[in-house]
Order: structure tokens, then C-alpha cells, then sequence
């Protein structure tokens, strides 16, 4: 594999193949974890780091693993990268533990993760699907971010936790469910107007 | 390298080479992180009890305190300043009557039963709404303010329901639960077997436990 074709994998997952903007995948964490732009940056971040190593230990070991057990496979090594995740983020990050909860587990059984085992990894060279890994955790990560300030500037009127507007600003409905769809909504009309641009 | 055949062995073979794998990983994993977890836990049940407490020098074990009419125990962390005078507790108190889930916080009193302060430990209440509980209750504007008052002279429940302690806007189920608990955290504050000399004694005690009671039937 040339370097070229490397960054084009990378810029495969940021941009045209944007897991959330363009293959609409992973709608659960999207949707649940982006309250606030930094809950959306770490849930992205998480799903990379699974991403990236999962990609890698299952294109090392794509080989050896007979094809009709190959989904649950895959699923051990993921569920063992996430619980890696999971109980370092514990002891390291307390605070951001507390406030994503549930999601990390559920990375297990995010279908951008398993999709990407399963549709490149399996069938790629290592660092192939390392940068295959990369570029989808990391446009992910991107939307997520996206959303998450988006709501966040929206319903406190904060980006980060740093005020934009003024105080008392807020509208409530962007800080819950109904609000994610109407953003996500939004975003994507606007990514996708500016892909095909 | 061709591919492995899909035959019983193989898979079988492969399969438990993978988990115990990933079982050996995260096995190390989790002595790794084992103490730091521990110690992150333990330094964020300190925090919230330093957050709530006067000034104090050190803290004595949980007790284990029951209040009558409720079946689960209230842990009560007893303060003392360097010449081992009781300065104030802090109790872990709860509600199971929030908008969704269990509210846990944490609440100070000093020697005289007022309320120091308060943190929240845990709650799942609506975001925007009832999530507000984190600092309403001790921010001093109108009637917010719960800081300084004492459960046993101040009627510590919403407007609507003839209290003294103004609800959190269009949160007032989250509000009554909050205020429940920290009724509870009084009445095991107040029955704390060798409670200090507190100003209106066993009436306190008394009015406590009733108006806990109350609170547990009305909800």
C-alpha cells in the first residue's frame, strides 16, 4: 500500500464516508452522549481508541480465525478493547466516567466498530485498517463534537463550559432528545450540502 | 497464509485462544487500574464531605444510623476540629421519589443542626430541569437557599406544598425529593446515639422523624 492511498483511507472516514453526516451509523451514542461538546469530543475519542485496535488486532489475526466464527471473534476482541476503555477511564477520569456512563460499555456494540471489522479490516493489511480505524474514529469524533456544541450553544448557550451568550440564555429543548434529532438533522443537510459542493 | 478451515476443532480452537486472551489482558487490565479506582472513589466521597462541612480536622468512621420508618441505613461522617471538638457531621442521605432514579447527596449540618451546605452524589433527574438541584438549592435568591437553615425550625419543603424553600422551576417532583432526603439526612443527624447538645434537643428529634415520615407517605 502507497502512503497516497493511506491518507485517502484516513480522509475516506472523515469525509466521504463520515460514519454519523453520510452512512448514518452509530445513531445510539450519537444521539445519547452529545448533551454538551465535550461529552461528544470524549465519546468520540473512546470509539476511536476501539477503532484503531480493534481494526489492528483483527487484521493481524484475520487469518486464523475460521470464517464462521469470524462476528464472534471480532466481538471479543472489541468488548476487550472497550473494557480497557472502560476501567481506565474510571481510574484516570472520574468525572468523565460519570457523566457518559452507560455508552462506554455499549462501544461493544456500536455498529461503526463492528461494521468496519467486519467490511475492511478483515479483508485489509494492518496498517491499512489502522488508518481505516483512524479516519472513521476521528469522524466520529468530529460529529460528535459537532452536535455536542451545537446543543450545547443551543440549549445553555455554552461551548466547552465557556459562555457565549449571555447568561440565562437556554433553549431547554436542544439539551434533550428531541432537540439531538433536530440538530443532527441539520448538520447533516449542511454536511452533505458542503461534501457535494 | 490461507485462511483456517471452519471445521469443530478449529473454531473451537481459535475461539477459547481469543478469550482467554483477552481474559489474561484484562486481568492485568484490572490490577492496573484497581488502586486508582479505589483512590478516586474514595477522594470524591472526601471532597463532597469537605464540600459541605465547616472547617475541620479530621473525620471519624461512617455510622451506620437508622431513622425510623425507613428500611436502608444513613451513613453519618462525624467531624472534629484539632482539639477533637465535634464541629458538625455530614450525612449521606437519598430520595427514591425524583423524576427518575435515586437522588443521592451528601449534607452538612453543624452543631446546631443548621445546614452547612450540600452536594449531590448522584441523580438522574431530567437535564435542564430537574438537573438544576446541583446548585439551586444554595444559590441565595428568593427563597432558594436551603444554607443556614435548620430542618427543625424552618419547614423545609416547596411553596406549593406550604414550606418555606421555593421549587425549582417546572422541577417540583425533583424539588420535593430533594428536600426529602435532606429531611432524612437531619432526622440521622438527630439520631446520632451520642448526638451533641443541639439548641431544641428532643422536640428536634421528634419533629424531624414526623416530618420525615410525612414526607415518605405524601410522595
Amino acid at each position: 500500500m502507497s502512503k497516497v492511498s493511506n491518507v485517502k483511507v484516513l480522509f475516506n472516514g472523515i469525509i466521504k464516508e463520515n460514519p454519523v453526516f453520510v452512512l448514518l451509523l452509530g445513531m445510539c451514542p450519537t444521539l445519547g452522549t452529545t448533551s454538551s461538546a465535550i461529552n461528544g469530543l470524549s465519546m468520540g475519542l473512546a470509539t476511536t481508541f476501539v477503532l484503531v485496535a480493534s481494526n489492528v488486532v483483527i487484521a493481524l489475526i484475520k487469518n486464523i480465525i475460521p470464517d464462521k466464527v469470524r462476528i464472534p471473534a471480532f466481538i471479543v476482541v472489541i468488548a476487550t478493547f472497550v473494557t480497557m476503555v472502560e476501567m481506565a477511564m474510571q481510574a484516570y477520569l472520574p468525572a468523565l466516567y460519570e457523566s457518559l456512563g452507560l455508552f462506554i460499555p455499549l462501544i461493544v456494540v456500536n455498529c461503526i466498530v463492528l461494521g468496519r471489522a467486519e467490511a475492511y479490516a478483515a479483508k485489509n493489511t494492518v496498517f491499512s485498517s489502522m488508518f481505516d480505524g483512524l479516519g472513521m474514529g476521528l469522524g466520529f469524533s468530529m460529529a460528535l463534537t459537532l452536535l455536542g456544541a451545537t446543543r450545547e450553544l443551543l440549549g445553555t448557550g455554552k461551548v466547552f463550559s465557556l459562555s457565549v451568550f449571555p447568561e440565562n440564555y437556554g433553549m431547554l429543548l436542544f439539551v434533550l432528545a428531541p432537540g439531538a434529532f433536530i440538530a443532527l438533522g441539520y448538520l447533516i443537510a449542511v454536511f452533505n450540502k458542503l461534501r457535494k459542493a | 497464509m490461507a485462511k483456517l478451515e471452519s471445521s469443530f476443532k478449529n473454531m473451537l480452537l481459535v475461539l477459547a485462544g481469543i478469550s482467554l486472551f483477552s481474559a489474561l489482558t484484562l486481568g492485568s487490565m484490572y490490577k492496573l487500574t484497581e488502586a486508582p479506582i479505589a483512590a478516586s472513589k474514595k477522594a470524591k466521597q472526601e471532597n463532597a464531605i469537605k464540600a459541605v462541612l465547616p472547617p475541620f480536622d479530621r473525620i471519624a468512621d461512617a455510622e451506620k444510623i437508622t431513622v425510623e420508618g425507613v428500611t436502608d441505613t444513613f451513613n453519618v461522617y462525624k467531624a472534629y476540629d484539632k482539639t477533637d471538638k465535634f464541629v458538625g457531621a455530614a450525612v449521606e442521605s437519598f430520595s427514591k421519589n425524583g423524576f427518575s432514579g435515586v437522588i443521592k447527596i451528601m449534607v452538612g449540618f453543624d452543631v446546631e443542626g443548621n445546614i452547612v451546605d450540600y452536594s449531590v452524589l448522584e441523580q438522574k433527574e431530567t437535564p435542564g430541569l430537574g438537573t438544576k438541584m446541583l446548585d439551586w438549592f444554595k444559590t441565595d435568591k428568593n427563597n432558594q437557599s436551603i444554607k443556614g437553615k435548620n430542618p427543625a425550625q424552618n419547614n423545609l419543603t416547596v411553596s406549593k406544598d406550604g414550606g418555606e424553600v421555593d421549587a425549582i422551576t417546572a422541577a417540583t417532583i425533583s424539588s420535593r425529593a430533594f428536600l426529602e432526603a435532606v429531611q432524612l439526612a437531619y432526622a440521622a443527624y438527630s439520631n446520632n446515639p451520642d448526638a451533641p447538645d443541639m439548641t431544641s434537643g428532643a422536640t428536634a428529634k421528634q419533629e424531624a422523624a414526623d416530618s420525615s415520615t410525612v414526607a415518605v407517605t405524601n410522595n
